[in-house]
């Protein structure tokens, strides 16, 4: 991947050209998204496990206030994010691809954004790591970009060393610039974020990876960074080439260094973080504020007046529409996330949660008579546009013909699903569609062969156990016969004394035979 | 407000099996068109021929399979094969070679094996190999080039030749240069004076070598706009005129030039129309090196030392045979994986 540039990069296979149209959005500057009367946040975390809830139907909460969760690093708290009345905690439709329901914390708003005091450190350098990794933990921060992975068990990865933080600034989803928006406005609080987590990694420089076309992002960040580069912060433009962003390809892109297939990035030396983590990071140290907001782009045809708002946690995206004037006529399709990799909604009921970076409406025109699947002709351009280098085209066959083996051969599980295939697939083979579903049957399958390996070993044990004790009863009774023999060899033994050994006896008929 | 759900992406793709077949199509234009100019309009009426051939033979296929006809009647790929047959046939050859050869390919080499994408052979050369192998005296009656003969028989002489059915009278017809070569070699007549004939070009067999410069032009635009892998055009070629070069360098009195190899007899069309074939290609990079370079090695047998003229159409069948083989064991090293 040769292109010209101030800074060198290192390549990765594949990827593609997307035409990006962030301006859409981008445009707007930072809006402020007012206060939604109904605020839900859903129980559900990322490791499928529900929060559990701190507060009952009917209390009273500040905003700010812990919530539910918290339990462990791995379970972040979650927050309320104004103050209000907790109305109710029953299954609502969730922001997932499942489209189910699941457990929600209701808080009706009572307008009031009453605040519970928030403490800052006054000085983070004087702080040990470990205690600021747990204030990050206790402001209930995840990831930004999109996984959510807590912040907190990020940064204190075990018994490596890491050198280099890796902020993920380049959005190279199409229609996205939340992450424009917020390096424009607020540049500063993503450095000093940086310089923080820096610090609790002890790590010695950070890269802040944005993409190319976003120039007025640099501008900002340079702005910010004052010219001075003495705490090892670097801005890092990258190419404008889908999927860069992903944690995996960007440290490539940007260290050379690759992550192994099974591994995480601190086992190179790296930690990643997404620019809106950073931010949030200063806050929560230096302000001592919970995650309580985050930006969110809402954008699409299918909406009147795309912008990026900066929007309470909680807030049903139906709110948030509404103050972007609403959907047009043609609005078709609601899309959590952006056009490549993320999910339709069912219903603008649900609410944006951390890790919502976008609210995509797309018209008819976009996504309707999506053509027909033909036959997969083997022209191998998925395999070229794959930046993971696997082959679709043989995923494809072995995943139609369920064959576990070969989709285990053939790596299946290193598919980031980035849509890659898919889009540049002439027969329009719907490719992620079929390896969600076979890594589904494989996952499913797993299960079940632990289960019947557990009922298996089960019933060996049970098998080994009454073979024991049947050897242990035909040792007895052997023993007594023998006694027996020998007494009767011997001298004769009343039958008072044998008492005992008659009822071995019957009930052991090999020892009565031999 | 309640929306209809679909799984990602959102996004349509943009190129279509329609669009690539087409575009493959187009770039048959310059080879075809200078077979016109060199071996006269009879070629377009083996086309026509074939189109009709293939097309109706599709849709009884498709019909017969239960299987809906429009879009793989408008996918190309019939079309496609119908040309790359046509373009291969002698130009007089008559009307039922071309319908049988057509019929073939599309029922046995395509539908028979469950239709676009699963056939593991290509079926125009499939089609080819069948009437070569059945057919080897009309399937080596050539007509002289223009130059060479003193005109090229107009429309009526055309048809008249195509549609009787006995063969076209031997005063008329003529073997390829290839065939020559091979023919003349063999009796021990040296090489200076087998080429000196008015059958032999500045580059390679006359007239052949304005045909493979059309061929080459197409596929490179093809090549240019990335419709074809570069792998399996530069790998046969390469390999093709390495080979030749060795043994025209050891003996030049008994082996041609690289050069006439490479512009002559379905060089071009080969490498870049017929071994590319995506379907029954190898698809790893690295298989379609050893892919591309292994036919250009069998071509150069064939036609070393072989029992056939010209070795392209077994050459990629006895490649196609290998590619899944191949496919398997040039696979990438995924991203984060060691190399095996």
């Amino acid at each position: 991947m040769a292109i010209a540039g101030m800074t060198e990069w290192f390549g990765f296979h594949g990827g593609i050209q997307l035409d990006t149209p962030k301006d859409l959005a981008a445009g707007s500057g930072l809006l402020l998204c007012p206060l939604s009367p109904r605020l839900i946040f859903p129980l559900l975390q990322r490791d499928g496990r529900n929060a559990k809830p701190r507060v009952t139907v009917g209390q009273r909460v500040l905003k700010g206030q812990p919530i539910a969760g918290g339990e462990s690093p791995g379970q972040p708290f979650i927050h309320a994010s104004s103050s209000g009345v907790i109305a109710a905690i029953d299954d609502r439709l969730l922001p997932h691809p499942s489209g189910l329901s699941g457990p929600c914390i209701v808080l009706d708003a009572d307008g009031h954004d009453e605040v519970v005091e928030f403490a800052g450190v006054t000085d983070y350098r004087d702080e040990a790591p470990e205690v600021l990794a747990e204030r990050l933990h206790a402001a209930g921060i995840v990831g930004l970009g999109g996984a959510g992975f807590p912040t907190a068990v990020k940064v204190r990865p075990d018994g490596v060393r890491v050198d280099t933080l890796i902020l993920n600034g380049a959005e190279c989803e199409p229609y996205i610039s939340c992450d424009d928006a917020l390096l424009r406005h607020r540049a500063a609080e993503v450095l000093e974020g940086a310089r923080i987590l820096l610090h609790i990694l002890q790590a010695e420089r950070c890269l802040v990876g944005i993409e190319e076309d976003m120039p007025q992002a640099s501008d900002a960040l340079t702005a910010a960074l004052g010219g001075w580069n003495g705490d090892g912060i670097e801005i890092a433009p990258v190419p404008a080439i889908y999927p860069t962003g992903g944690e995996k390809l960007l440290i490539r892109v940007l260290t050379g260094r690759e992550v192994p297939a099974d591994g995480i990035p601190a086992e190179v030396g790296v930690v990643c973080q997404n620019v809106a983590t950073a931010a949030a990071v200063y806050r929560a140290v230096v302000l001592g504020e919970p995650l309580l907001s985050r930006i969110v782009t809402v954008t699409g045809t299918g909406v009147r007046r795309p912008g990026n708002w900066l929007t309470p946690v909680g807030t049903p995206i139906a709110h948030l529409v509404e103050q972007c004037g609403g959907y047009t006529d043609r609005a078709e399709r609601l899309i959590l996330g952006g056009p490549m990799m993320g999910f339709a909604l069912l219903s603008d009921e649900v609410p944006i949660t951390k890790s919502a970076n976008c609210v995509l409406v797309l018209t008819v025109a976009e996504t309707a008579g999506r053509r027909p699947a033909m036959a997969c002709i083997r022209c191998g351009a998925c395999a070229e546009a794959c930046p993971v280098e696997l082959l679709p085209q043989q995923l494809y066959w072995y995943s139609r013909s369920d064959n576990p083996d070969r989709l285990a051969e053939y790596h299946l599980s290193d598919c980031i699903e980035c849509g890659c295939c898919d889009f540049v697939c002439p027969s329009h083979i719907p490719l992620v569609q079929h390896f969600r579903a076979a890594k589904g049957r494989l996952a499913a399958r797993r299960r079940e062969r632990g289960q019947a390996d557990q009922a298996r070993r089960r019933f060996e044990a049970r098998q080994a156990r009454r073979q024991r004790e049947q050897q242990e009863k035909a040792e007895a009774a052997r023993r007594k016969k023998e006694l027996l023999q020998r007494m009767s060899a011997g001298q004769v033994a009343s039958p008072a004394q044998t008492g005992d050994l008659a009822e071995g006896r019957t009930a052991s008929p090999q020892s009565r035979e031999s | 407000m309640r929306f209809s759900t679909a799984p990602a992406p959102h996004i349509q793709p943009q190129a279509s099996v329609r669009g690539l077949m087409l575009g493959v199509l187009a770039a048959l234009v310059p080879g075809v068109a200078a077979q016109v100019w060199q071996f006269g309009a009879g070629v377009l009426i083996q086309c026509l021929l074939a189109l009709i051939a293939a097309l109706a033979c599709e849709a009884s296929m498709l019909w017969g399979r239960g299987r809906p006809l429009v879009p793989s009647l408008l996918d190309g790929s019939a079309a496609l094969t119908a040309v790359l047959l046509a373009v291969s046939l002698p130009p007089v050859a008559p009307w039922w070679i071309t319908v049988f050869g057509a019929l073939f390919a599309i029922t046995v080499g395509k539908h028979l094996y469950g239709g676009l994408g699963y056939n593991p052979f290509n079926p125009a050369m499939l089609g080819y190999a069948v009437l070569l192998i059945s057919f080897p005296r009309t399937m080596t009656a050539w007509l002289p080039p223009t130059g060479v003969a003193a005109a090229q028989p107009g429309w009526a002489e055309l048809l008249d030749w195509i549609f009787r059915l006995t063969p076209p009278i031997d005063g008329m017809t003529m073997a390829t240069p290839l065939d020559t070569l091979k023919t003349q070699l063999g009796m021990g007549v040296a090489l200076d004076q087998i080429r000196s004939s008015p059958l032999f070009g500045g580059l390679a067999g006359a007239g052949w070598q304005w045909v493979n410069l059309g061929y080459l032009l197409g596929g490179s635009w093809l090549l240019w706009r990335g419709a074809i892998a570069w792998q399996i055009p530069a790998a046969f070629l390469g390999t093709l005129f390495l080979a030749a070069l060795i043994f025209f360098l050891a003996e030049p009195a008994s082996f041609p030039t690289p050069l006439f190899h490479l512009f002559g007899g379905a060089t071009m069309l080969g490498a870049f129309f017929i071994a590319t074939d995506p379907v029954t290609a190898s698809t790893t990079p690295r298989g379609r090196l050893i892919y591309g370079s292994l036919i250009g090695l069998l071509v150069f047998v064939i036609r070393s030392w072989g029992g056939y003229p010209d070795g392209v159409a077994f050459a990629v069948l006895l490649m196609n045979l290998a590619a899944p083989t191949l496919d398997h064991f040039t696979r990438p090293r995924p991203f984060g994986r060691q190399r095996r």
